[in-house]
Formats: C-alpha cells, structure tokens, sequence
C-alpha cells in the first residue's frame, strides 16, 4: 500500500467513513463552491473616504508610512522626492505593470529607473499593489509577468502603489476579485499580504525593523479617495 | 538537529532550569506576548466570535479531512506541483532527500517549520552532504547553538544578547574583531548580511506551512522576518513540509483563522508577511522557484482523529497557551524536553512519541485553565491533559508512591462518611500541632512542599463540614 492509501484509509477509520457517502462530498463541493465568509469585523466596513483613512492609520501602526498623490502622472515625482528625503540613492528597481509602465518616470531626470526581478543588490524597488486592506493595513500583491515576487523582499526600501479604489474594507472583498480575475480555484503563483515593513524580535524580544526583507515600506495611494 | 528526547527527565529538567539564574532572569522579564495580545483584542469586538468560527471551520475540515486532501491534492497537481505523502518521519525525510538530490543540492534554506523539528531533518540532510541553513533569526541562533527551540514561536527567548554576540564571535570568523556586537540591532544586521548570501546561493528551500487551502491547492506561511518568504521565492526549488491538519477548505475560511493567528501569538492584527504559495513559477513570471513539492505527512495524527485527542490537531500554533502557563513561565521550553513545550506540548508530545516517554509532561500543569481560555481555537487543554493522566495511571507508568497514594485516597474518598471523620481528626490534630506559628515547617510526607515553602496549619473546620454548615 502506498503511504498516501494508508493515511487516507487510517483517516477514514478514524472517521468511520469510506469517502463515498453522498451528503459529505456534497458538503465538500458546496464549501468549495460556496465558500461562505464567516465573520467579517465591523472595523473595515466604512465609506470610501474613511476607509482609506482606517487604512493610513493601520499601515502606520504597522510602522509603514503612506502618502496620497492625486494622479498616477505623479507618482515618479513622488518616488524621487521620498528618496531624496530620506538620503537615498536615486535609482529604483521596478516590475512591467502597465500602470507602472504609463507613468512617466523619464520626466525624473535624477531618477534611475531599471526593471524586472531584483538580484539583491537594488537598494529600492517600485510595485504596484492589486489591492489593500483596511482593516489591518495590508497591501495584496499578486505576482506574475509585470509583478516579481523579489522585489517585495530583497530591497531596503519597498514603496507599494495602490489605486484608492482598490482600497476595500476586507480581505473577503479582495478575495472575490481574484476570483474574478483568476477564475475560481485558480491562484497566481504567489499572493503576498503585506503589513508594514519586515522586523524581528528574536533577540531579547526587541523589536527592530529590516530582519531580511525591507526596513522601509512606503505607501502611495493614488487617486481621489473621496 | 535531531533531538535527543529528554521528556522522562522532565522533573530533572524542570529543577535544573529553576536553578539557572540567566534562564530565569530572562523568564522574570517577562513574556511581553500577553498584554500585547490583550491590547489587540481589546481592540476587536469580534474576537471572541472569530474564535468560534475558526474552532468549527478546524472542526469542519477535521471531519471530512479525507475530501478535503483529495480536493487539495488535484488543486496542487493542476498548478504544477507534485504531492507527496509520509506515514513516518523516516518517509518524509526520505522523500524531501530525494527532492534535494534530484535538485543536486549542496546547500538548504529553511523558513522556520516545527515539523522539521519533529522529524529531525538538519542532521538528516547534514549526515547526507546536504547543509541546511536556517533563516529566521531565532531558529539561525539556536541552529548555530546545537540547541533546539524553547518556543514554537519564540525559539531563541530562552538566550540573552550576550549569548549570542558570543555565538557570532565564534561562528563569524571572517568578521573583524573589533566590530560592535554590543546591541541586538547590530547583531540582526550581521545575520541579515550573513544569510542574504546564504539565500541567493542555496538550491532548495524549506518552508513549513501555516494552512494548506483546498479551494486552490496553496500553502501559507507567516512571518515577520520575510525569511521564509525569500526561501520559497529564490532557490530553483521549493519543499513545503507540512501535516495533515493544516488543511482548510477556502481562502475564505484561512482569512478567519488568520484573523485569530496574530493576535493570538503576537499581538499583531496580522503578521507583515503572509504569503500564498500555488505550484511554481508560470511560464511567463519573471522569478520564483521551478519546482513546487508539498510533503504531506501524518506521523499518528490520522489515528488522532479517531480519538480523544481529535481538538488537539485543531491547534494552529500560534504560543498563546505557553505564553499564559505559569509552569512554562517557571520553567521555559527546554524542560519540556522534546518539539512541543508548554501545554500544547503536554498533550501533543505523548501522542506523538508515547505516554510512556511524555507521561510527566500532561502532570506538569495546575490545571489553572488559561491555556484554555485563551486558545484561539478553544482546544480543552486541561482535559485532555487529564486524559493522558487516566492513561498513564491505567497502563501503570505512575510511579508507585503516586499509585499507594492514589489508592490510600481512593479509599476513603469511596467512603464518605469515614472520609469527614477522618479528614476532621486530621484537621483537629494539625490546627494543635500548628496553633503556635499557625504554620510548618516540615511535615512528614509532605517534605516535597515543605521543602520549598511553609504548610499553612488548618483553622476551623473542614471545608465540607462548612459548606454543609452554610447551605443550611
């Protein structure tokens, strides 16, 4: 017997099942189906304007910083100013997501744009989120083509654009539109919830941020959030 | 490392680590874990409803385990990974080191996985040529110590910092000397550069998983650190080592556990990193691994469902029951002497490796019920403790002072009447013998109390003669 018949024989006679009977598998199906939500707290459900203030307050509590910028035509100039502020070097590594892409970063003179997946050597990465939630202040990152995974984790310095409308209240919402986009059941290869920049407390319970992901998360949320 | 299991010198182990002034310095400060999560449910109105539903969405998935792996399993095989099942540690290790040579591994990343503890899988891949490297902060330390962790989430809270800018002196040798180790940033610093190469170079990597995902075949870690994060993200090939019980049905129900998760263990709304993991790179993603293996493996739990002990694999390891023990916070997790420390471990480590040798764990308990009241998961620790107790009583591996005096009890507690006459005398007899410091300082038979503090001499009458007196 191969280890997988044994484990599933010793489940089901733990059970007193035979994986056959009707109404489980039903069950089964219909949850996988259904997938109903459970409970959802009342924190995140507000309007769009105080939802994206909830979302400010909890990323900060969550040590990150946020910032609004009105049009996406804006954000190259934003990135150069948050690097200059914070005495950084003027370059940044970003993925080919198209509302990257239409952004006019060649505007920044100083500013040295290159793109694709990080090597460990970038000192600051540009992403772009697929949405964000209030509740806790978490960023959703999917990866795929325009979207490497390396960037979330390899630079010091990770700035996330997310669209104020992406903003939702909770992580069900954002659930149902990777649904949408991805079909049911189906993932991209990797889905990163992000709450503030990367720390550690292993050493005398001190908490100090940067353990091996980036020590500074910035948020720029874009667009009316009215 | 393999660990040796010390669980039958459980007393030994618990007197010792009493004795140890720099373990209990660092137990006197304090777990800040309990006030933080506190503070953060506090701030939740729907906490106490958020652990009902994950109790029945565990309890759900526990009952048709059987649908749901198979669910899971075809998930996986659509996203391009690849199953493998385990019956014992030995399958599982045998499993992941044909993975790694396959791979042609030199060298392992690993993300902070419990069940590679249980299995003993470092000295496994190290006794094989295959170096593995451990990459969250506290298991890097206590891996570079030979020591295993002293909390499932906490591995390394039982050392102080000058323990470890000692370990780093004598490990890091390529360093220069004078460099200043002096606080624990500058020591996270030097891990960080240490294992940013040690990332970028190694061949497979390790995670364990938080949650497997039915509706979509995906494995979930969380950390802070994003070291498991990068494990899974850099090597050409990923292992994710995982049991039975991780699985839930939807991203729907994973997103209510994960609401309980952090705010139980840390105190967190949610840890900075969680990620979804689903089969490999795609075509047309410009990095993550090639190859995406989950080892699935059971190592008696599937005989725990069939039993009292079913609660226990609702567990989502999350410390909250260790961090509340007094015991654990007497003794800390090493007395433990085996994986699982405090009162998760008292009722996980006899199922998984035998009354026989874990028997002292479930009597390390006052059975003062904080496990309990603050597991997310509402998991009767205190009476599956107590289980394991009638267990160990009924296969005879109580010691037989404890059996003579269980036996000297049992009969009169059978006899009520003879039991106030005599628990009277006894009271009568004490409050004399004690009237003149109304306290002693030995007592015959009861050395083992006396030994440590003094007996209070008795007042009045018994408490049942009282109740009895009051009721009417």
């Amino acid at each position: 017997m191969s280890a997988r018949d044994t484990i599933f024989a010793s489940i089901r006679r733990s059970l007193g099942v035979s994986g056959r009977e009707a109404p489980r598998r039903k069950g089964v199906a219909d949850r996988l189906r259904e997938h109903p939500a459970g409970v959802v707290p009342a924190r995140g459900q507000l309007v769009r304007r105080e939802r994206a203030e909830l979302f400010r307050k909890m990323v900060e509590a969550a040590s990150g910083t946020v910032e609004e910028i009105p049009r996406p035509a804006d954000v190259p100039g934003a990135v150069a100013a948050f690097l200059r502020a914070h005495n950084l070097p003027m370059a940044v590594r970003r993925g080919e997501d198209p509302r990257l892409e239409a952004m006019p970063w060649t505007r920044e003179r100083t500013l040295e744009t290159s793109k694709g997946p990080s090597s460990g050597s970038d000192l600051a990465a540009v992403s772009h989120a697929f949405g964000a939630v209030a509740e806790s202040g978490t960023l959703m990152l999917v990866s795929g083509k325009d979207n490497p995974t390396t960037l979330n984790f390899l630079p010091d310095t990770h700035i996330v654009v997310v669209d104020a409308a992406d903003i939702a209240g909770d992580y069900e919402t954002l659930w149902g539109k990777l649904r949408e986009r991805f079909g049911t059941g189906t993932m991209p290869r990797t889905v990163n919830w992000i709450t503030g920049p990367s720390r550690s407390a292993d050493i005398e319970q001190t908490l100090i941020l940067g353990a091996h992901g980036p020590r500074r998360l910035h948020v720029m949320v874009v667009g009316e959030t009215e | 490392m393999t660990l040796a299991i010390t669980s039958p010198a459980f007393k030994e182990n618990a007197r010792a680590a009493i004795a140890d002034p720099q373990l209990q310095g660092v137990l006197r400060g304090g777990l800040g874990f309990i006030d933080r999560r506190q503070a953060a449910i506090d701030r939740l109105p729907e906490f106490d409803a958020l652990r009902d539903a994950a109790r029945d969405i565990k309890n759900h998935t526990l009952a048709h385990l059987d649908l749901y792996l198979e669910a899971y399993e075809e998930r996986v095989r659509a996203a391009g990974g690849h199953v493998h099942y385990a019956v014992t540690p030995e399958e599982a290790r045998a499993a992941i080191l044909d993975i790694c040579r396959k791979a042609g591994a030199k060298s392992v990343t690993k993300g902070k996985t419990m069940i590679a503890e249980e299995i003993g899988l470092n000295d496994f891949l190290e006794a094989n040529g295959i170096t593995p490297i451990e990459t969250d902060l506290g298991e890097y330390i206590i891996q570079i110590r030979h020591e295993a962790p002293s909390h499932i989430i906490a591995p390394a809270i039982h050392l102080n910092k000058a323990q470890v800018e000692a370990d780093f002196r004598r490990v890091h040798k390529h360093l220069p000397e004078n460099r200043n180790l002096a606080e624990p940033a500058t020591l996270l610093a030097e891990a960080r550069g240490i294992l940013r190469e040690r990332f970028l170079a190694a061949d497979v990597g390790i995670t364990g998983a938080n949650f497997l995902v039915a509706e979509t075949g995906t494995s979930i870690i969380v950390t802070n650190e994003g070291n498991g994060d990068l494990t899974q993200t850099l090597p050409r090939v990923h292992i994710v080592l995982a049991t039975i019980e991780k699985l839930v049905p939807t991203l729907d129900d994973v997103s209510q556990l994960l609401r309980v998760l952090a705010r139980s263990a840390t105190g967190q709304d949610m840890s900075v990193y969680t990620t979804f993991s689903t089969g490999p790179r795609r075509a047309d993603d410009p990095d993550g691994p090639a190859e995406y293996h989950v080892v699935i493996l059971d190592n008696g739990r599937s005989a725990m469902l069939g039993g009292e002990f079913r609660d226990m694999l609702r567990c989502i390891r999350c410390g909250a029951c260790m961090n509340h023990c007094p015991i654990f916070g007497a003794i800390g997790g090493h007395a433990y002497g085996w994986v699982y420390p405090g009162p998760m471990g008292a009722v996980l480590t006899p199922a998984l490796i035998g009354v026989d040798l874990a028997g002292h764990l479930p009597n390390a308990s006052t059975f003062c019920g904080r496990c309990e009241e603050v597991c997310p998961v509402r998991i009767p620790l205190p009476r599956m403790m107590r289980d394991w107790r009638e267990r160990e009583f009924e296969r005879h591996l109580s010691p037989r002072t404890v059996r003579t005096g269980l036996a000297f009890w049992a009969f009169f507690a059978k006899r009520p009447r003879l039991y106030g006459l005599a628990t009277a005398v006894a009271m009568w007899v004490l409050s004399l013998a004690g009237a003149w410091r109304g306290r002693f300082r030995w007592l015959p038979l009861a050395s083992a109390w006396t030994r440590e503090r003094d007996f209070p001499a008795p007042q009045g009458a018994t408490f049942q003669s009282q109740w009895k007196r009051r009721r009417r």
